[in-house]
């Protein structure tokens, strides 16, 4: 029987053979695989129990790891609170959401840059720790938007600033309002978090919610100022021409009391023809209806895209909303869907005050205002100013990268100077600053709900002819206030430009 | 040709013992180590309960060694050891998950371990020969095939898992089939070395298989299908395979027939496709096979974990307590292997399968140096058990073949496993202990006066 069970050993070598061989595949081949796997619960709960990287804005750290005596070593705190909550978003196991998320791999060390780092810490017996990320904010700018925000629309509104460096994109302030603690929703403690996260999702404010880049309203009057740079850039009207007006409007096409666009009581704005400064200054609706008409819905969303509509450009923080300028209109008749068509007459009269389909984020708004400010030059938004090694060895600085040139320097000269005088004798003074020439735009937009407060925005870009800030303002909700654009958001963005001029 | 061959060659074994108390030493190390370096990992200090512990470890083990050394002094001297330190490794890595899990199960694995221990000196004690099993050939048979049948029987089975192949008396579960795998090998053992020449011979030849005559393989044949259709109806597809497997193994041995190799293989993927076919537990597995990431969370979940587990560790692993094996449902049963892998890396991976390999092969050399047929192919038989459960098993676990539920031999928690095993390695030492024993000296019965023709006086009445 020997020579049988000489056979079988044989056959028993190859079943262990392949067991060997298949184990060596699995762990050695494929572990890198597995490994990466963001279903893999290990990969998650190794870079929660791992020293993750500061978040830092100036000197301060806005999240840090914190030694903690439990089975994840670190617990991540938020020293700020609500003030950055939206931007740095907060940690979780297996979770991340804003800067924690975009800058993961830096922050938990598995980015390649810091390689070096890793491999020295390894030789050292260190613990592996992740690299730093130090923002572009100005944290008095961040304050003072926070602050201005939250006293003007009180603890039940909602609203968003964001402030940009026009000749660099470098984000100065990004608030959302309301806001969260993200210290809850990192918490170590099962019951805390859950709890948390449950009020915070099912609040009717969704404070989880970054409004600066993730809410698209109609940006109603601020609009008019990309109207304006078209009807510019096109030569269709210069700065020192008259505009048609009128007290109201039949939009063209139209019949019927509803679609009879007027002025909202601004007089100014009654004569058949004003000047181009008093359509801005007065915010005439009529004005720029008519204007967006003469200019056409293709030139007009040409400009609008050139600002940064209908396009994703923040790499540095998601998920973002994409502003909207509509390229056509489909429409249903009897539950079908009808061929594209360009936008009618009055559709783009109403785009061109910012109504109809026109949507735009608050950071949007922020880059229309930050253009002009730069000569026309649209540069890219970024809020990370660099990445560093956990002992603050600057890795990477990000160099300001200019998207596009949205209009041309002269056409940013005359908006400019129409900005300004709409602060100095218009609807936007309450944006103005003594001894600074600010330019700025209010906006009210309907919500096309009636009896629905409408939503307040402003923007603005100071000093003027050397602008160091530009600043979108977008008030959503403030209960108890008249809402107009002017009187809520200029004074935000006075508070912020003063911050960033100090 | 009747004398030994190894006392013609001048060739005696030697006892080795004074090895295998060294041996034992090192897998005392690992066991004991492991333990110490699960309390140094998990919780940053060596286990308060580390002297009674090892105490306890190295006196079961040198109890052991000391019977063997009275009762089976030529046993092989490598069996015992490697079986001690996989048994010490697997309760470290359950006490690890234990730590984990707030459960404490290994000190219940302990206490199944002094049991298995206390069987495996009963079984070299009162089993002086291991000739004397081939008298149970039928006996074991029919307990075998009664133990199969208990946990379907209602009140006194229970079903785990999906697969009702437990019994609960009282507190205790157990799970007869593990006991009934020895049985199985020594019915079959006992029957086929009483048989082979008939079924190897007597018989018609069809295509090129000689297939023996109906009554000679019918017992046998009645018998395998008997079991193999109880455990097929428990829906335990690890055991079906196993049972399988064995018959296959020991049928070829016995009649050296390879042909029996090819019929069998034809059965097994016949027998295969017709239960993928019919059964949706089989289809599920195989899916999970094919794709265990097409649901990681629900059906396939388990290998998926494992297989995160086995790639988390690498090649040296993370250390006790820096991963997540409790994140792996039952990896203190059947999973624990993924365990092993992820904390211990793919070198303990290896080691591991090394001494299962070594297990394997002292069996199968026991069995080719053993003098008679029984001894032969019991050898065999439990070497078989144990070279597919393992491949079984932790080819499930790993991915290459579909998962069937098997306990880790003397790794895994479970008492009715481990006991069962510690008795296959008594019973492989007393085999061996048979086959490397000198032969008594027959010089003096043979003496050539003796043999010469004597004359008998018939006393006349």
């Amino acid at each position: 029987m020997n020579k049988p069970i000489r056979t079988v050993s044989i056959f028993c070598m190859f079943l262990f053979l392949a067991l060997m061989a298949n184990v060596t595949y699995l762990q050695f081949w494929r572990s890198e695989d597995l490994n990466t796997d963001p279903r893999n619960a290990r990969v998650a709960a190794a870079a929660f129990s791992r020293e993750r990287g500061l978040i830092l804005v100036g000197e301060d750290a806005i999240a840090r790891s914190e030694p903690v005596d439990d089975r994840y070593k670190y617990l991540r705190v938020y020293p700020q609170k609500q003030l950055y909550a939206p931007i740095t978003g907060y940690l979780q196991l297996g979770s991340q959401t804003g800067l924690e998320r975009s800058q993961n791999k830096v922050l938990s060390g598995e980015d390649p840059r810091l390689f070096v780092n890793r491999l020295v810490d390894l030789l050292k017996g260190d613990t592996n720790q992740g690299g730093n990320v130090s923002l572009t904010l100005d944290p008095r700018a961040q304050r003072a938007a926070f602050t201005s925000l939250r006293d003007t629309v009180g603890p039940e509104g909602e609203g968003a600033v964001v402030a940009i460096q026009p000749k660099t994109g470098r984000i100065l302030a990004m608030v959302s309002f309301p806001s969260y603690d993200p210290n809850e929703l990192a918490s170590h403690d099962r019951e805390v978090r859950e709890r948390a996260y449950e009020r915070l999702d099912g609040s009717e404010h969704q404070p989880l919610l970054n409004r600066a880049i993730q809410t698209r309203l109609f940006p109603g009057s601020t609009f008019k100022v990309v109207t304006a740079a078209a009807a510019i850039e096109e030569g269709v009207y210069d700065q020192d021409d008259q505009v048609p007006s009128g007290a109201t409007w039949q939009a063209p096409g139209t019949t019927g009391e509803q679609n009879v666009i007027d002025n909202e009581g601004r007089t100014g704005c009654s004569p058949e023809r004003i000047s181009f400064a008093t359509a801005m200054e007065d915010s005439c609706n009529t004005a720029f209806a008519k204007m967006a008409v003469e200019v056409g819905p293709e030139k007009l969303r040409e400009t609008a895209e050139a600002f940064g509509f209908n396009s994703d450009y923040l790499l540095d923080l998601g998920p973002q909303a994409r502003s909207v300028f509509p390229e056509d209109v489909v429409d249903v008749i009897d539950g079908e869907e009808q061929e594209p068509r360009e936008l009618n007459g009055a559709e783009t009269a109403r785009s061109g005050f910012g109504q109809f389909s026109v949507q735009a984020t608050p950071l949007q708004m922020a880059m229309v205002a930050s253009a002009i400010a730069n000569r026309g030059a649209l540069m890219r938004p970024y809020l990370v100013d660099q990445v560093q090694t956990a002992s603050f060895d600057v890795l990477e600085t990000t160099e300001p990268e200019k998207l596009r040139d949205a209009i041309s320097p002269q056409t940013a000269a005359q908006l400019t100077d129409l900005l300004v005088s709409t602060v100095d004798n218009g609807t936007a003074s309450p944006a103005a600053i003594d001894g600074v020439s600010v330019a700025g735009k209010t906006g009210t937009a309907q919500r096309g709900i009636e009896g629905k407060a409408p939503y307040g925005w402003f923007i603005s870009f100071a000093p003027a002819q050397n602008a160091e800030v530009a600043v979108a303002v977008m008030i959503q909700e403030a209960p108890g206030k008249q809402i107009a654009g002017g009187q809520l958001g200029g004074p935000i963005a006075k508070a912020v430009m003063e911050a960033v001029l100090q | 040709m009747a004398t030994n061959s190894s006392t013609l060659m001048g060739f005696v074994h030697r006892r080795r013992r004074g090895a295998e108390l060294f041996l034992l030493v090192l897998a005392l190390v690992v066991g004991i180590g492991a333990y110490a370096a699960v309390g140094l990992g998990v919780d940053g200090e060596v286990p308060t309960n580390l002297i009674g512990y090892g105490g306890w470890l190295a006196v079961l083990t040198v109890a052991a060694h000391v019977v063997v050394r009275f009762v089976a002094p030529y046993a092989d001297p490598v069996l015992l050891p490697v079986v001690a330190a996989l048994n010490g490794l697997g309760l470290a890595v359950i006490h690890r998950l234990d730590l984990a899990k707030d459960t404490g199960l290994a000190s219940q694995q302990l206490t199944w371990m002094t049991l298995g221990v206390i069987l495996f000196v009963a079984t070299l004690v009162f089993l002086p020969d291991h000739r004397l099993l081939a008298r149970f050939t039928y006996t074991s048979g029919l307990a075998a095939i009664v133990l199969l049948i208990l946990p379907m029987l209602p009140g006194l089975g229970t079903q785990i898992n999906g697969a009702r192949i437990w019994i609960a008396v009282g507190p205790f579960s157990f799970q007869p089939g593990e006991l009934a795998k020895v049985l199985l090998v020594i019915t079959f053992a006992g029957y086929l070395v009483v048989h082979r020449d008939a079924l190897a011979l007597a018989g018609r030849r069809v295509v090129f298989i000689d297939l023996p005559r109906g009554r000679d393989l019918g017992p046998i044949l009645m018998m395998w299908v008997v079991s193999l259709g109880i455990l097929v109806l428990q829906r335990d597809l690890g055991s079906s395979l196993l049972f399988f497997g064995l018959f296959l193994v020991m049928l070829y041995v016995a009649t050296e027939r390879p042909g029996w190799l090819v019929v069998g293989g034809l059965l097994f993927f016949g027998g295969a496709a017709v239960a993928f076919r019919l059964f949706s537990h089989v289809q599920k597995r195989v899916d999970i096979w094919l794709d265990p990431f097409a649901d990681p969370d629900g059906s396939g979940y388990q290998l998926v974990q494992a297989l995160y587990g086995f790639g988390w560790g690498g090649m040296i692993g993370r250390g006790f307590g820096e991963g997540m094996p409790e994140r792996v449902p039952y990896a203190e049963s059947d999973f624990i292997l993924a365990a092993i892998g992820e904390e211990l890396g793919l070198t303990a991976v290896m080691a591991v399968l090394l001494l299962y390999g070594l297990v394997v092969e002292r069996a199968l050399r026991a069995a080719l140096i053993s003098r008679d047929g029984f001894g032969k192919l019991v050898a065999t038989g439990l070497a078989a058990v144990l070279a597919l459960q393992v491949f079984v098993v932790i080819g499930g676990v790993t991915r290459l073949i579909p998962l069937t539920g098997l306990t880790t031999p003397f790794l895994s928690y479970g008492g009715s496993s481990l006991v069962a095993n510690w008795v296959i390695v008594a019973i492989l030492l007393r085999i061996s202990d048979q086959a490397r024993r000198p032969l008594p000296d027959l010089t003096e019965d043979e003496d050539a006066d003796e043999q010469a023709t004597q004359v008998v006086k018939v006393v006349p009445q």
